[in-house]
């Protein structure tokens, strides 16, 4: 008995060591910053200020914070428009011709995004592929400003996220009984029906799961902004890098990260109501 | 009409794939170019393959990036399967709070992470480098291998241990012998996440790596300001083809033990 004991607790450790050791002292360590003083050399004094949440309130950091939300939000709703009519053709597909085609998907992201964001330079910028092109094809007359600006950053967001909405909403609509929808069909509901009827209900989880894996990045990606924004836009992953790295303001750099865990708990705790399970969540 | 509709529909999936592998096609045919800039395609050359074994930052990054994409995924696939199994097996004070804490990599941005590991490494003062890689790689990846694992684990019918213990196999055989061939698929698909999330972090390496180590993606990173050389797309193509490489291969063994499985 002594032995079966010890041995749970052997096996039970690493795990328990790992999720306090790396993921809760760090995070209740940011949140112990987030009330602290910071001192004009990039220290922390050891004094309990509220300063820093009230910062967030700045409205330089308001205008960031927002922006942050907008580019988040267009890029989920731009992925969600690109997802769910490609995962619906799809369906037409036989099986295996399904799944190579979904396995295409993942492949662009096993390599490395960097150099995938640097590849939409090369397409992007003033004498960049997509440029010439148009201007060889006389649809131009001026290059267009294509990156460097909101619209390169979207473009970067989409591009990498795409796969992580792609997935989730897939696989919800490939578990919809086809049956289902063939009877709506019968009784006469037309396409824009049997898709708010039947698709949108049916993968409402899958959706919520996708947005929340593309969303949640989206406003914290500071390398797309950076490279493809031509580091003038901040976005919110911009504002805690700079918090950390250059202007050494730890404890604020913290209060937002902490307002950011706050915001991703309630859309975990809403995706959880409307139905979605945790362990589908970055499934891939 | 339903002719017309179905190339509509499929020019669509075909925009898709077109979005999606545009920018590997650049970097792979620029890789191929005399032209050192990456702006036109003057001639085909393999100059930059030969080029890249030459450029020592370039090689000791990869070299930095393999190592630690092979430690952590190795360190994180067997503390995540072992943790994996255990969560499903075992109760135990506080599992519910532990249940809940490894899902928060998951969720919370990458970047939030970052600045918790970097701050803790501060306060325990760890040096930034090589071996704070390792251990933030390890961090974000277990939660991704618990997740695969335990998908594979809860279909897994209890009856093949039970016959096992029947038989007179210990708790240590049963898993070894039994349990661990059956739920080797989500085994095998965590490994391939944490590895391949690991070759490819950017954010929680740039906070937790030091002066003195790089890794390529930050080697890149600080590139992209100043110009990539073509070596860089060189070398990107030759991963992007060991990545197919070991995808096939991987898709191959897994439909293996699958028909193997169905075979039983």
């Amino acid at each position: 008995m002594n032995r079966k004991k010890a041995f749970q607790i052997i096996v039970t450790l690493p795990v328990v060591v790992y999720s306090l050791l790396l993921i809760l002292i760090p995070i209740v360590y940011v949140l112990f910053l987030s009330f602290l003083k910071s001192d004009s050399f990039g220290g922390i004094e050891y004094q309990f200020t509220l300063e820093n949440y009230l910062m967030i309130f700045d409205i330089i950091y308001i205008k960031i914070l927002l922006k942050s939300f907008i580019i988040g939000l267009l890029t989920t709703f731009i992925c969600i428009c690109i997802s769910y009519p490609f995962s619906i053709f799809l369906m037409d597909k036989s099986e295996t011709k399904r799944n190579l085609l979904i396995k295409l998907v993942m492949i662009p992201f096993l390599t490395n995004s960097l150099i995938r964001t640097y590849g939409w330079i090369v397409l992007l910028r003033k004498s960049g592929v997509v440029n010439t092109t148009l201007s060889s094809l006389n649809l131009i007359d001026k290059p267009l400003n294509l990156m460097y600006n909101n619209l390169g950053i979207i473009i970067g967001m989409v591009y990498t996220l795409l796969p992580f909405m792609i997935l989730p909403v897939y696989s919800a609509v490939s578990k919809i009984d086809a049956r289902v929808i063939d009877a709506a069909k019968d009784l006469g509901a037309n396409k824009i029906k049997r898709f708010i009827h039947i698709i949108v209900p049916e993968t409402l989880a899958g959706v919520f799961n996708g947005s929340l894996m593309v969303f949640i990045p989206a406003i914290g990606y500071f390398f797309i902004s950076d490279i493809l924004g031509g580091g003038k836009i901040m976005i919110v992953g911009n504002l805690i890098k700079n918090q950390f790295l250059t202007a050494r303001n730890w404890p604020f750099g913290a209060a937002i990260s902490i307002f950011l865990i706050v915001f991703t708990f309630l859309l975990i705790r809403i995706y959880k109501k409307i139905g979605g399970k945790l362990d589908e969540l970055g499934g891939l | 009409m339903e002719k017309k509709n179905k190339t509509l529909r499929n020019l669509f999936i075909i925009l898709v794939y077109t979005f999606l592998y545009l920018p590997i096609v650049i970097l792979v045919v620029f890789s191929f170019n005399a032209s050192k800039m990456n702006i036109v395609f003057t001639h085909f050359t393999f100059e930059w393959y030969a080029k890249l074994f030459q450029n020592k930052d370039l090689l000791e990054a990869f070299r930095n990036t393999m190592i630690i994409a092979v430690v952590s995924t190795a360190v994180s696939t067997v503390i995540g399967t072992m943790s994996a199994v255990v969560l499903q097996k075992y109760d135990f004070k506080g599992k519910d709070l532990v249940n809940k804490l490894i899902y928060i990599p998951i969720v919370i941005p990458e970047i939030v992470l970052g600045i918790a590991l970097l701050s803790v490494y501060t306060l325990f003062h760890l040096n930034l480098g090589m071996f704070t890689l390792i251990l933030s790689h390890i961090a974000f990846s277990i939660p991704f291998v618990i997740t695969s694992v335990r998908s594979t684990l809860t279909q897994l019918s209890p009856t093949y241990e039970q016959a096992a213990y029947d038989l007179g196999a210990g708790k240590i055989r049963t898993f070894f012998d039994v349990t661990l061939p059956l739920i080797m698929p989500g085994v095998i698909s965590g490994g391939t996440l944490a590895f391949t999330l690991s070759l490819d972090d950017v954010v929680i390496s740039y906070f937790t790596a030091g002066p003195g180590s790089n890794t390529l993606p930050l080697k890149i990173y600080s590139m992209i300001k100043t110009g990539i050389t073509p070596d860089v797309n060189a070398l990107s193509s030759l991963m992007l083809l060991v990545v197919i490489i070991v995808l096939v291969s991987i898709t191959y063994i897994q439909s293996k033990s699958i028909q193997k499985r169905g075979k039983v």
